[in-house]
């Protein structure tokens, strides 16, 4: 493996293919029962147990602006950690784990997506595939500088 | 010598020396004739004197080293105690707690030399001095009797050795060095000593021998035998130049030596080995007094971290027994249940052994307050007696880590705002001496601490003006306001009524420090004051932090815990007995008005449709103080013993939820924070 390759993590939500770098990944769950918090923004779905940790988790759907789905078989929660907070991603799967190198990612400026790009750190080509690499810091950090 | 493993067990003795050595002060300056008292100070200085040699602070154990000069002149009565001495004392405590503090943050005591101080109490003990001097001086003539002849005996080999030196026409030097008394790293010293010899020339021999002397066994001399092709002035200056090294005295061996040595008697051998006795007794002598004061103490210094993990483990434990009970809960026979029970029974009895073991009594913050008074009083030329009780009363040891700066603040407050001059004491027709008391006591789940004093009060219109200039309320608004709800504006940041700032206080960052710290540790405050009369600051605090009792109610759809502590009753109320008040539900409940909060608009959770067969609204009355609050919620659900976790840093901001806990069926309840709801 040369060194200028990472692993990321590939999920789907709704038609898109996105991406997280697995080093952040702590584990991914099927759907668990969610308990709502009260005032936190309409994409922080409240908070799970997960083996005696509360972890708040994130719907990516609603934070997309993209309509709501029933949670299915499929549903996962991917729980990551970034500068030691730990919270959860809604997905409606998980695909792969893949090998991307450096070069085929490519800096979001100049590409127009229905994400918006604050949170994208880079779209990655595979094959025929286009995957969106998310930056997992950045969607937090609305709550955290709160 | 690695020191560093030393440092966290010097660091905590320290300070429990020095708070002892404080106490003690305090205890001799009412009581000057008590003899037990110096004694125990004497010894304490003693001890604190040793560690910090050991350590190698040398400041720090020379300072203490003049205190108990000072001491031992007071015990022999040289000096008389009089409040010069007295106050020189506190300020070598404050030092030498300066000193801990550098080698608690840094590892090193910093530079701080305190001449001051120290010229100070050298000017007391001068006469304790000059007897030392002399004794020094006696001590040396008596070496230097012995001069004459060689110190060191030769054996064979060692002959052999030095008549090989000779041939190669090398020289030989017996060289006697004494260090100062004052040296603290004997040891250290004289491996320096060694490294200079070891690098221009050959030790062949060594008195006492090099492991005692590494080992510190010796007194402040050692004779060491060398061959080199050095003069002997190089040695006598080389050596001279390393500090704390009294004397130097260089003798160039000759034939005639070495012929010598063959008759030396062994004199000389039994008076070092009498010395070194001595010394050996010396350090026996010191060994049995700090065991026997471990002994009565009985204790295991336990890192805070291991009992957080301990802790940590007797809760998931409880969880798993809450899970259990709830799973078997529906169709359990006879044994099932018993079994469960006796669990319970443990888990229980486990909970409260851990919470004990991290319980600290409230002494240790409580006693550092007389001294901090009797420095205040002595600045303000004020009379202030602090009166303290409820010391024994036990609080995590978490929160006594915390709990210490707030209370700083309210005492400082009282003592510089609220008790008066003593002439103004005297006008008012008061006793001339004000009071602070400081009491500690446990209410329920909560441990409750007052300060009280018998000052001035809260000048009530002071702060309504204060508040008007502010801004903070219109001069409309501001008439409806109680007494109660105007001092509610002091726990506001910047916010002082204070017309001068002083050292103490006045800046205005006081109370609303001390109210965020105190609501961080989960408790509340409350100021009460009557103009004249004094004011009472009361702070209630959570016995433990971890694991509470909690009501489990429902509110829509959702379950939410509600700490019992801050429960009062729970009763149902009719709709129609509810009333307006400014826009405001409130309720009549036993002649008191109280406020009522809709759960559901407050955790904006949707109301289907409202239950129009319902007759009855269930009400749960929580306190904030002295405030009652009712709380309507949709059905209580049952008592828990829960957990409480946080919710994480990403969800920390919102108020109204207090944390999060895990209930039986491993689903996740939000617990409320009574606090900000109502």
């Amino acid at each position: 493996m040369s060194t200028n390759q990472k692993q990321y993590v590939v999920f789907r939500i709704d038609k898109d293919e996105y991406g997280s770098d697995i080093n952040k990944v702590t584990v991914i769950e099927r759907m668990l029962t969610i308990t709502r918090v009260p005032k936190t923004p309409p994409y922080i779905k409240g908070v799970i147990n997960l083996r005696g940790d509360v972890i708040p988790v994130m719907d990516l759907r609603t934070r997309f602006g993209l309509p709501e789905k029933e949670a299915d078989d499929d549903t996962r929660i991917i729980i990551v950690e970034v500068d030691n907070i730990s919270y959860g991603i809604i997905v409606d799967s998980v695909l792969e784990v893949i090998q991307l190198d450096e070069t085929s990612i490519e800096s979001v400026s100049g590409f127009v997506n229905n994400v918006s790009l604050d949170y994208v750190s880079g779209i990655a080509k595979s094959d025929t595939r286009l995957i969106t690499l998310l930056n997992l810091e950045k969607l937090i950090s609305e709550l955290v500088t709160v | 010598m690695d020191m560093n493993k030393y440092l966290n067990i010097f660091v905590e003795e320290s300070k429990e020396h020095l708070q002892d050595l404080n106490t003690s002060l305090l205890e001799l300056e009412k009581d000057p004739d008590n003899t037990s008292i110096l004694n125990e100070i004497f010894r304490v200085a003693h001890t604190l004197k040793g560690m910090a040699g050991t350590m190698g602070y040398a400041k720090m154990s020379d300072l203490t080293h003049k205190m108990e000069d000072v001491l031992d002149s007071l015990r022999n009565g040289k000096i008389q105690i009089s409040p010069d001495v007295v106050d020189v004392l506190f300020k070598c405590l404050d030092a030498l707690e300066n000193y801990v503090e550098n080698v608690s943050m840094t590892g090193d005591e910093g530079d701080e030399e305190y001449s001051e101080i120290i010229k100070f109490l050298s000017g007391i003990s001068n006469k304790n001095n000059a007897v030392h001097t002399t004794d020094i001086h006696d001590n040396k003539t008596a070496e230097k009797e012995k001069n004459g002849d060689l110190r060191l005996e030769l054996n064979i080999y060692d002959k052999n050795v030095i008549e090989k030196a000779f041939e190669e026409s090398l020289n030989v030097y017996e060289i006697y060095v004494e260090l100062d008394q004052k040296c603290l790293l004997k040891a250290a010293r004289a491996f320096i000593i060694f490294q200079i010899l070891e690098k221009y020339s050959d030790v062949i021999k060594s008195v006492p021998s090099v492991n005692d002397i590494e080992d510190e066994k010796f007194d402040y001399y050692f004779t060491v035998m060398v061959i080199s092709e050095k003069e002997e002035e190089f040695f006598t200056k080389e050596l001279a130049s390393v500090s704390e090294v009294r004397t130097v005295e260089v003798t160039k061996l000759t034939r005639d030596h070495t012929e010598n040595f063959k008759r030396k008697p062994d004199s000389d051998k039994k008076q070092a080995h009498e010395k070194e006795k001595k010394v050996k007794h010396g350090i026996t002598d010191s060994s049995p007094k700090s065991t026997e004061k471990r002994i009565t103490a009985k204790t295991v210094r336990v890192d805070i971290e291991r009992l957080d993990v301990l802790m940590n483990l007797v809760s998931e434990l409880i969880i798993i027994k809450t899970r259990l009970d709830g799973i078997i809960s529906d169709d359990r026979d006879r044994e099932c249940a018993q079994t469960l029970e006796n669990l319970e029974r443990v888990t229980t009895s486990l909970h409260d052994s851990v919470m004990k073991v991290r319980m600290v009594p409230i002494e240790s913050v409580f006693n550092r307050f007389p001294r901090m008074v009797r420095d205040i009083s002595k600045e303000l030329n004020k009379d202030i007696t602090i009166h303290m009780s409820g010391e024994e009363t036990e609080l995590d040891r978490t929160v006594i880590d915390e709990i210490g700066e707030p209370l700083i603040h309210i005492i400082r407050n009282s003592a510089d705002h609220g008790i008066e001059k003593p002439e103004e004491r005297i006008s008012k027709g008061k006793d001339k001496a004000g009071n602070i008391w400081l009491r500690a006591y446990q209410d329920g789940n909560n441990v409750v601490i007052e300060v009280a004093d018998d000052g001035a009060g809260i000048d009530i219109e002071k702060v309504r003006k204060k508040v008007l200039d502010k801004g903070l309320e219109s001069e409309e608004s501001i008439s409806g306001l109680s007494d109660e709800e105007i001092i509610q504006y002091l726990f506001q940041p910047n916010f002082s009524t204070s017309d001068k700032v002083t050292d103490l206080s006045g800046r205005g960052v006081g109370l609303d420090v001390v109210k965020t710290k105190i609501e961080t540790l989960g408790g509340s405050v409350e100021l009460i004051s009557k103009r004249g009369q004094g004011s009472k600051t009361i702070i209630r605090l959570p016995l433990t932090l971890a694991i509470i009792q909690a009501l489990l109610v429902m509110v829509g759809t959702e379950k939410y815990a509600i700490p019992l502590n801050s429960i009062r009753e729970i009763y149902n109320v009719n709709p129609e007995d509810i009333q307006y008040i400014r826009n405001q539900e409130v309720t009549v409940l036993r002649d008191t008005v109280i406020p009522i909060i809709r759960l559901h608009d407050v955790l904006d959770i949707d109301v289907k449709e409202p239950d129009t067969n319902k007759k009855q609204l269930t009400c749960v009355v929580v306190k904030k103080g002295e405030k009652l609050s009712g709380l309507i919620v949709d059905s209580l659900i049952n008592q828990q013993e829960i957990v409480i976790k946080s919710v994480g840093k990403l969800l920390s901001n919102i108020r109204c939820i207090a944390g999060a806990t895990i209930l039986g069926d491993g689903n996740v309840a939000l617990i409320l924070d009574v606090n900000s709801i109502v």
